[in-house]
């Protein structure tokens, strides 16, 4: 068996991307809800005076990376979680039992929940622009690459959550206990500056702080941690995301 | 080995972590070209045996060879070999037919014009040809199946492995089912292994059965052979003291076998029409109430009795779980 089958995870790409783009419902649902928080928050809070917002910035300039992150990172958790729901009707069996080494399988998985959620965040950036928001072309280059980091981390976690759990009852637990709050600290909605020490320590343990702050170092131009920081933890965090998952999708058992 | 023998089973067990054995000490062979079926009721580990022959189970011991395979130390090997339809639906039900046997082809490495073909091939074995670009959802339980069986059929394994292949289908529906298993075991050399709670099913579908009951194998051999071993015809009697009665039917000579479950004794014999007054009378002299009593050909709902005490209805516990769902289907139904 070789362990890098292409044709296999080109296939399981294709079919991620193929339910993603079929599945309009979800598809609206999951660039609807960014856009009220970008619109909503953005205007709302536009004239609230933050510190760690430096001049000629304003409020939606430092939420928009912020937006993007969310969407890549609660898409991404979905797509690895979605075993679960193969689990359920039976179709993960149809792909367990196939001579495809379960490394092709994951590989597949991660770059179809990433291809998904790239292209929300992309809609969003795109909004973004309309809003006003100035990117600039280097500025997006590197900003796909903190969202591939931070869509990849996030499906391993989805894949680590989804061989815990026999089904979905627990995820709503999971989102609500551990991604949002993690998702809040991480200066995805406000800056850092205005926190007590205490949740200023929790902030800067958070992984998420750093992917949320690499996307905004790339795409807006500030930040308040230094890029190669950003960029060294969230690879660190990437990579020990994707080989537990891995390793914990590889000895699963039907 | 010899070169016959497809499937080669030497005393296979699984135990689950909470100790519960599931299949205990279980040997048989399959050969070539046969359709071979495991037939036992719910929980009797007739899938626990097929998740392991299909490696996605290990043994707890015993081994099994799949086509020369071995489940353990090959199991890319038998994962080439065969084919499986599951018990429970296994399709991604938002593509299309087709695009559910080309996910299959592609992850069993088929290229180019190669698997374009062979999908419009087992499309047409199975008379879905004209609905290949529907979305499986709006296909019914029966297509389904259908499907599945095709797309089992996609690589040209030599073994095909049915769980169940008929579970909640209905009674048209199933039989149509019966009809394309038959052809494809007969058309596309392939070996069938299905596992059924289903009586009919393995008798009219099956060249050899193995019944299982609670792990165990019991007995393994063609329907008829099974049929005939308990007698060439039954007499089943309902009666007030079976077991006194069997006592004492077992001293007559042209009894061959007799057993009881509950009040109903089964008789093995030949000739039985015309044994019908003998065992009235024999039943009178020992004082023994008969309520009703009726002759037939052996069944194997007889044999399953016979070979393991239990009728196959009691061991299933389905029957209740049934009522449960056909309770609140009607419930629903009024509210």
């Amino acid at each position: 068996m070789t362990l890098i089958d292409r044709q296999a995870i080109y296939v399981i790409w294709l079919r991620d991307v193929k339910r993603f783009v079929r599945a309009r419902s979800r598809l609206l649902g999951n660039i609807v809800q960014p856009f009220f928080f970008l619109s909503i928050l953005g205007f709302g809070l536009g004239s609230a005076i933050f510190p760690g917002i430096p001049s000629g910035y304003r409020f939606i300039d430092f939420l928009t990376p912020g937006i993007v992150a969310m969407a890549v990172l609660f898409s991404s958790i979905f797509s690895g979680v979605s075993v679960l729901w193969d689990k359920q009707f039976g179709f993960l069996q149809e792909v367990l039992v196939a001579p495809v080494s379960r490394l092709s399988i994951v590989i597949g998985r991660i770059l179809g929940g990433a291809t998904t959620a790239l292209v929300q965040g992309f809609v969003i950036l795109a909004i973004a622009l309309v809003l006003g928001v100035k990117i600039s072309l280097i500025g997006f280059t590197a900003g796909v690459l903190f969202m591939l980091l931070l869509a990849f981390s996030a499906v391993g976690f989805g894949l680590i959550v989804a061989s815990q759990m026999e089904d979905f009852h627990g995820f709503q637990l999971i989102m609500n206990l551990i991604i949002f709050p993690l998702f809040f600290l991480s200066s995805a909605v406000f800056p850092l500056e205005g926190l007590p020490y205490w949740l200023k320590i929790v902030a800067y343990l958070n992984p998420l702080t750093y992917g949320v702050d690499g996307l905004r170092s790339s795409l807006v131009g500030f930040s308040s941690i230094p890029v190669w920081m950003d960029l060294s933890v969230l690879l660190a965090f990437c990579l020990i995301m994707v080989s537990v998952g891995s390793y914990l999708f590889g000895i699963s058992e039907v | 080995m010899d070169d016959s023998v497809v499937i080669h089973v030497e005393n296979l067990t699984k135990v689950f972590e909470d100790s519960f054995k599931a299949v205990d000490n279980v040997s048989f062979d399959i050969r070539r070209n046969e359709m071979f079926g495991l037939l036992g009721p719910n929980g009797a580990g007739k899938t626990t045996t097929i998740k392991m022959l299909s490696t996605l189970l290990k043994p707890t011991s015993g081994k099994a060879v799949v086509d020369g395979h071995e489940t353990m130390k090959d199991p890319d090997g038998v994962r080439k070999s065969i084919g499986i339809v599951f018990q429970d639906p296994a399709l991604d039900d938002e593509l299309t037919a087709y695009e559910n046997l080309d996910f299959h082809a592609r992850m069993y490495n088929m290229k180019g014009t190669h698997r374009r073909e062979r999908i419009s091939e087992v499309l047409k074995l199975v008379d879905l040809q004209d609905r290949a670009d529907v979305i499986v959802k709006k296909y019914s339980s029966g297509m389904k199946r259908r499907l599945e069986i095709a797309r089992g059929l996609m690589h040209y394994p030599k073994v095909l492995f049915l769980d169940e292949p008929t579970l909640g289908l209905d009674a048209q529906t199933r039989r149509s089912i019966w009809d394309y298993v038959a052809r494809i075991n007969k058309e596309q050399d392939v070996t069938v292994l299905l596992t059924t709670h289903y009586m009919d099913e393995a008798d009219f579908l099956c060249d050899r059965i193995a019944i299982m009951d609670r792990g165990r194998l019991v007995i393994v051999d063609s329907p008829e052979n099974l049929k005939s071993s308990i007698g060439s015809d039954v007499i089943t009697v309902q009666c007030s003291d079976p077991a006194e009665f069997s006592d004492r039917l077992k001293k007559e000579d042209w009894v061959e076998n007799v057993k009881f479950h509950e009040s109903m004794l089964i008789v093995g014999t030949k000739h039985s029409a015309e044994r019908i007054p003998e065992v009235v009378n024999i039943a009178r002299d020992i004082g023994v109430r008969v309520d009703s009593i009726e002759t037939r050909k052996p069944t194997l709902e007889d044999v399953f009795l016979h070979y393991t005490g239990t009728r196959m209805r009691d061991t299933e516990p389905n029957t209740a779980e049934r009522m449960k769902n056909m309770h609140r289907q009607l419930t629903r139904r009024f509210r």
